[in-house]
């Protein structure tokens, strides 16, 4: 009779874990806290500042998930990832999505099995090489030392570069961007080869930003976004539309500032069903009918946390280029919240 | 007169498996491997299982496939298009290499420190047990990042050598370059080179081995065989006629001239480093993530090998060491002759699982960019192809190999070294 109980108990346990493994967003709401992967630090994207709070485009992501879900931006449990421990972080379950401009290829989406639920940034691999080389084109790095983040497409398109254009190189692997920049700056390779948004906010943090110039060439498509593990759709939408909300409101002039007097209530539908006061958007996705408010309220919307993180005014000073919105001839661009 | 009565026929009941003690240790061996076996496989089903409902069997496929990166440090030919099997060797060979160069240095400073640490002299005593108590309390991944910091920051960066103002110069009248990217020394090269034979075609496992290397290895072992029997001749001689004939530069000799002519005929001159363009080129590289992890890791595991040389040298009797004295053998050679040899009994088997460690612990190439094993098959080409599982199985049995090999080579040392008892 005992032994019943006991197995019986156990059967109960293993049916409840495996129900709990197949819903990510259930997870996050019983824990009350969002596990987000970000990169180990690189400014503007996302790095603690002075009293440890994590700060930047991608955290925004995060924090914009977390109060859609949770109604609180700060619920969020931040996992410092390397661009090798990002994917295997993702995929064991230990992160609920990874917000690292991680370049949306076929391979991890199709192969790795993950989801990547839309592009917040759109960006090339470029090269940083300090201006006294005299250095002035990427096809003259014959014979460079060039350090690049191990476990990145930029290895693979660092191959590719060179190949096509027969010339050599001697790659130095690296694991974090704080040890690329260290290596850099000491000289121990000639040449530092990344996204360029990242190579933009690296020099942003040099004592002497102009003694370092960005070649031309941009030698790749590095599509970033957050992504979701594959086959929990539920999850995805969430993250998905939680971006889109972002995107859309800067589309329709929503900003932190306004969004209090127009949460209740204005003349364009649209407006409305984003921010809940009509339709059941919330409720489809499984969130309260505020959570697109929430998530625009945490750090505000796309243009917001763009200008706030890495625009101009700051000491990345990344223009919106491609990443502007489609009506102002960029790609960004949301669909419709119908 | 004695009768023979059978003896009761004993019936064998099940429950004597559990209340017979002739019985019951073997019943729950037997239970137990059945649990263990249970066990073991419903963990690997479960693992198979759940990779397949995650779209991810178990497959060796990927290993086949180009594997798309560069690796700086190769001992083998390699570029990007290169399979991900061949990436892998090559890391294999890197970890071999540093294990290699890390175990010998490790033993030469250890059993110098080991027994430094003995001396009488106060102050070197002193010092040898400052560097053990240093070495083997701090982390080696720290020693590591240390060595490769100190590298980096204190070195000149090759373009300090250009120029008319240039800031640094090479050493040792310009043949050695030391950089922040590693040292240049110069490398071996033969004009009218006898070339290299080529094997395994294109297969991931192709190799080239240089008939240069294998004409100097025969006339090495001529000329070694040669002195052989020269010190052979002048031990008969000194049996027969109580006389040992010098032979000491006739055997320099059969060494060093058969050598000479062999380089000579082949060409031989040295290839010095030259700053040419970003970097320094011809010479070998050492690079400085190479130089980082294996001083490191020689550094640290000498601190523990000092430590068991002088264990080992502690359990000689101290009635060895007057007895050799009384005999009128001077200290240096009393170490040598009476003490090292029967220490090494006691040193060798703890020395085994030191090489090990210090095999393993190479794991941390990746702290320093050094592309060993697991920065290539368990780095980049897990990350690229994703295959997680399959890659770290196949680490692990990389380094199981390893780390068996270098056990039974120990041990086959260690037989031949230890007492022979009766």
């Amino acid at each position: 009779m005992k032994k019943t109980v006991i197995f019986g108990a156990l059967t109960v346990a293993g049916l409840a874990a495996g129900a709990a493994a197949a819903g990510t967003l259930d997870d996050v709401k019983a824990r009350g806290k969002l596990n987000c992967g970000v990169t180990t630090g690189l400014v503007g994207f996302a790095a603690p500042d002075a009293n440890g709070n994590w700060d930047g485009f991608d955290v925004g992501v995060c924090r914009a998930v977390a109060a859609a879900v949770l109604g609180d931006p700060t619920a969020v449990e931040f996992v410092p990832t390397t661009g090798k421990t990002r994917f295997t972080a993702l995929a064991s379950g230990e992160i609920d999505m990874l917000a690292r401009n991680t370049t949306w290829t076929f391979s991890r989406d199709v192969d790795l099995k993950f989801e990547f639920v839309g592009v917040n940034y759109y960006d090339g691999q470029g090269f940083m090489v300090p201006a006294e080389l005299g250095v002035s084109s990427a096809k003259e790095l014959d014979g460079a030392t060039v350090c690049i983040q191990t476990g990145t497409t930029t290895e693979l398109n660092l191959a590719d570069f060179f190949r096509a254009n027969n010339i050599s190189y001697e790659p130095v692997p690296i694991e974090t961007n704080a040890e690329a920049q260290q290596q850099y700056l000491a000289g121990a390779c000639d040449v530092y080869t990344t996204d360029a948004s990242g190579l933009a906010a690296t020099r942003a943090t040099f004592e002497n930003p102009s003694a370092h110039v960005l070649l031309p060439e941009i030698i790749s498509k590095e599509p970033l976004g957050p992504l979701v593990r594959h086959g929990d759709n539920n999850w995805g939408d969430v993250v998905r539309w939680t971006l889109n909300a972002l995107i859309s409101a800067e589309e329709l002039g929503v900003t932190s500032a306004n969004i209090g007097e127009m949460a209740s209530g204005t003349n364009n539908p649209e407006i409305n069903r984003l921010l809940g006061t009509e339709g059941t958007l919330g409720e489809m996705l499984g969130l309260s009918a505020d959570w697109a408010k929430n998530a625009i309220m945490a750090g505000g919307n796309y243009g917001e946390l763009f200008e706030k993180n890495i625009g101009e005014n700051t000491p990345i000073g990344l223009a919106r280029g491609l990443n502007a919105q489609w009506t102002d001839g960029g790609l960004i661009y949301s669909p419709p919240f119908r | 007169m004695t009768t023979l009565t059978d003896p009761p026929k004993e019936s064998f009941r099940l429950s004597m498996l559990i209340y017979d003690t002739r019985y019951r240790s073997m019943t729950i061996q037997a239970v137990a491997m059945i649990g263990f076996m249970l066990a073991a496989a419903w963990l690997i089903n479960n693992t198979i299982v759940n990779l397949n409902t995650l779209g991810k069997p178990i497959d060796f496929g990927f290993l086949s496939e180009p594997s798309s990166y560069d690796i700086n440090q190769r001992l083998l030919d390699y570029n990007s298009r290169d399979t991900h099997l061949r990436a892998s060797l090559l890391g294999l060979l890197n970890t071999l290499v540093v294990a290699v160069l890390g175990c010998i240095t490790a033993t030469i400073l250890g059993v110098l420190i080991g027994v430094l640490r003995l001396s009488k002299n106060w102050l070197v005593s002193r010092i040898m047990t400052v560097y053990v108590e240093m070495f083997r309390n701090v982390p080696v991944l720290l020693w590591i990042v240390l060595a490769m910091a100190i590298l980096i920051e204190s070195l000149p960066a090759p373009r300090a050598f250009r120029g008319e103002d240039a800031t640094a110069s090479m050493s040792f009248f310009d043949t050695i370059a030391v950089t922040n990217r590693g040292v240049y020394v110069p490398e071996v090269l033969f004009s009218r080179s006898l070339g290299d034979v080529h094997f395994l075609g294109t297969s991931s496992f192709r190799f080239d081995v240089s008939l240069d290397l294998i004409a100097f290895l025969i006339v090495l072992g001529a000329s070694i065989f040669a002195v052989r029997k020269v010190t052979a001749r002048a031990a008969r001689i000194q049996e027969e006629t109580g006389e040992r004939p010098k032979t000491l530069w006739l055997n320099i000799g059969i060494i060093v001239v058969p050598t000479a002519i062999l380089f000579a005929a082949l060409g031989f001159h040295l290839g010095y480093p030259e700053l040419k363009g970003f970097n320094f080129s011809g010479g070998t590289h050492l690079r400085n993530s190479l130089i980082a992890l294996w001083l490191a890791l020689s550094l640290y595991t000498a601190a523990f090998i000092a430590e068991i040389v002088r264990g080992g040298i502690l359990a000689i009797s101290k009635g060895q060491t007057e007895a050799a004295g009384a005999l009128g053998l001077r200290p240096g050679k009393i170490m040598r002759l009476v003490i090292l040899p029967q220490a090494l009994r006691v040193i060798i088997p703890p020395l085994i699982s030191n090489y090990l460690n210090l095999t393993k612990n190479s794991s941390l190439a990746i702290a320093v960019g050094y592309m060993d094993i697991t920065g290539t098959l368990g780095g980049i080409t897990m990350n690229q192809t994703g295959r997680e599982l399959e890659c770290v199985l196949m680490l692990m049995a990389c380094y199981l190999i390893i780390s068996l090999s270098i056990s039974s080579v120990m041990n086959w040392y260690n037989n031949r070294v230890k007492l022979v008892e009766r």
